[in-house]
């Protein structure tokens, strides 16, 4: 409870870090959501070993025939329905294929989805083998559940680059548009508070909470699921913080012409959405067609991603990261120049 | 404008003997702002608001004395979000204050404000004034003009229309008191007829009512009464009052005040 001066730039940083902790809404989705996220995803993709592969045998012919010949192979299930009811299961995902008894023997299954090519390998093999064929080559499996390669090792990482992105251009961006709206801006700008000031205690307290954020997902995944973290935390502290800095300069860039609340939620949209969707949070670009892979690279996000998961999952050292992490600080210096060109202070 | 805020199209500003171009920093030193729009962060205390905006000056006062100022202190650690509508306004005002300024800008500050909250004010700026400082006050009430200011400018659709000392303006209308009234039934008496009356300066109608500006009341009252009796007309209504500024206004641009 001081009453001195204080420098502006602290009282500035303190003003950014008392309205963010005091909401507690923005805590929820900063900290618990990120998570409670990788919680659920950890445990609905926990590697449980060969998973079930459910398939319908339509009714008639011979089908308690290939009915017993399916369940001869342990990893599937498999149920008699009448025709409609088999096809409508089909459709809506509940089996992954539907086996039609006659000569030939007819498989329906829709090959866009992986479980339906998964179950065409499978079910061929074990009505092959129950109808006598024999493995001409003799093979082992070897089941990989080392930590680094499982789904939750993937995901992490890519959780942790998805919020430092979400902070800094929610954190940067609504907190600059709502002063904006308030006419804060004017009132400081009636003030001699320096304008460069004003900007950089945005970037300081997003800095605060980046240590938080990062910290706590990581930790997370390292003690709950035992996600590895191979490389320094020197190197990731060093990645997530450009991470950060290119984030709170782009929430700047959205910020800087708009006037309202709503305005802004538009802009940020506009440009996380397809960050979301592209950049290999939840699963790899490489889903892409190659077509497009040159415009996913280029993405910050896509970056920011791939060097996190360089540094905590293989270990990669900051200097083979360079190119990553020039993309991403060069997003971050466009976003600045930029914002601080066309900012609007009223 | 005044306040660097906006850049003049023609024309320099000049504030406290300097122009806006290569003093900006040192004015804004000096100059205590509080604006009429702004929303002071929801979330932060009445101390850690001031003391933000203490952080900008290089000189002040400490946040306790500006808090004593405006009578905040038992609401130091209050969100601003908790405070009525009246002590955010002391607010805005303390935190224009604690940089003890040469010159300080009130946006229309008790607009909206319960008489009790606008005493207090008034007598926030009442003591910035006595202890020597410089106030440019802006505002839609007369009242507050008369009480306030030494100097008022009357301002109608962007000129300014009359200068002068809040005496002055009044004096301008070459009467000190105003008699209204309003009469029974359809029929009026002519303007030249009550311009005749003793002391009358200026007559006019607004609503039905009739509004002489006087200067002997004493007179004019009486000698109005016998052309009403001669005439044989009733009053409905009867009243007077000494002019204010706010007669002045109306006498000036010939309509009530207005929202703009």
């Amino acid at each position: 409870m001081s009453s001195g001066r204080g420098s502006a730039l602290l009282q500035l940083t303190l003003w950014r870090f008392r309205e963010f902790i005091r909401e507690p809404e923005a805590l929820f989705w900063v900290f618990a959501f990120p998570i409670l996220l990788a919680l659920a995803l950890g445990i609905a993709f926990k590697n449980r070993g060969p998973a079930t592969v459910r398939v319908a045998v339509e009714e008639g012919g011979r089908s308690t025939d290939v009915q017993e010949m399916l369940e001869s192979a342990p990893e599937i299930e498999a149920v008699i329905l009448p025709p409609q009811i088999a096809d409508d299961q089909l459709r809506k995902g509940r089996v992954a294929l539907v086996v039609r008894p006659g000569e030939p023997l007819e498989y329906v299954y829709d090959s866009t989805r992986t479980e339906g090519n998964a179950a065409r390998l499978v079910v061929h093999n074990a009505i092959q083998e129950a109808a006598g064929r024999r493995d001409v080559w003799e093979v082992r499996d070897r089941r990989i559940r080392e930590p680094g390669s499982r789904y939750i090792d993937f995901l992490i990482p890519g959780l942790i680059g998805m919020n430092i992105m979400g902070t800094g251009m929610w954190g940067v961006g609504y907190g600059i548009v709502k002063h904006r709206t308030d006419k804060l801006l004017k009132r400081l700008l009636a003030s001699p508070a320096r304008r460069s000031q004003y900007m950089l205690s945005h970037m300081l307290s997003r800095l605060v909470f980046l240590v938080f954020e990062v910290t706590a997902v990581l930790a997370f995944g390292h003690y709950a699921f035992g996600v590895p973290v191979r490389g320094t935390l020197a190197a990731v502290a060093v990645v997530s913080f450009l991470g950060a800095m290119t984030f709170a300069g782009m929430g700047l860039l959205v910020a800087s012409r708009a006037r309202t609340v709503e305005g802004v939620s538009g802009l940020m949209n506009l440009v996380m959405v397809p960050m979301w969707v592209f950049s290999g949070i939840f699963f790899a670009y490489s889903n892409f067609p190659e077509a497009i892979h040159p415009f996913i690279l280029a993405l910050p996000l896509t970056a920011l991603n791939d060097a996190l998961r360089g540094v905590i999952l293989d270990g990669a050292s900051l200097s083979s990261q360079v190119g990553l992490l020039a993309i991403v600080s060069g997003w971050g210096v466009v976003g600045f120049t930029v914002a601080l060109k066309i900012f609007r202070w009223e | 404008m005044i306040q660097g805020l906006l850049d003049p199209d023609q024309g320099t500003v000049t504030v406290l003997g300097l122009g806006w171009d290569g003093h900006e920093q040192e004015l804004r030193q000096r100059m205590g702002t509080q604006l009429q729009e702004t929303r002071l962060p929801d979330k932060l205390t009445v101390r850690e608001t001031v003391t933000l905006f203490r952080s900008f000056y290089r000189e002040g006062c400490t946040v306790d004395e500006v808090l004593d100022k405006v009578q905040l202190q038992e609401k130091s650690d209050a969100w601003v979000s908790k405070l009525s509508g009246g002590q955010r306004q002391r607010l805005a005002v303390a935190c224009a204050l604690v940089s003890t300024p040469d010159i300080l800008f009130l946006d229309e500050p008790t607009t909206g404000l319960d008489p009790q909250s606008r005493r207090q004010l008034w007598g926030i700026i009442n003591a910035f004034r006595s202890s020597g400082g410089t106030i440019m006050l802006t505002t839609h009430y007369m009242e507050e003009a008369e009480q306030l200011c030494d100097r008022v400018a009357i301002v109608d659709r962007g000129t300014v229309i009359a200068l002068g000392s809040p005496r002055e303006l009044i004096a301008s209308l070459g009467a000190e008191d105003v008699v209204e009234y309003a009469l029974e039934g359809e029929r009026q008496i002519g303007h030249d007829e009550l311009s005749a009356l003793p002391g009358v300066q200026q007559v006019h109608s607004d609503d039905g009512r009739t509004v002489l500006t006087v200067s002997r009341v004493h007179q004019a009252v009486p000698a109005l009464m016998r052309l009403l009796t001669e005439r044989d007309v009733e009053l409905s209504e009867l009243v007077t009052h000494h002019a204010t500024l706010e007669d002045v206004f109306l006498s000036l641009t010939g309509r009530h005040l207005r929202d703009e």
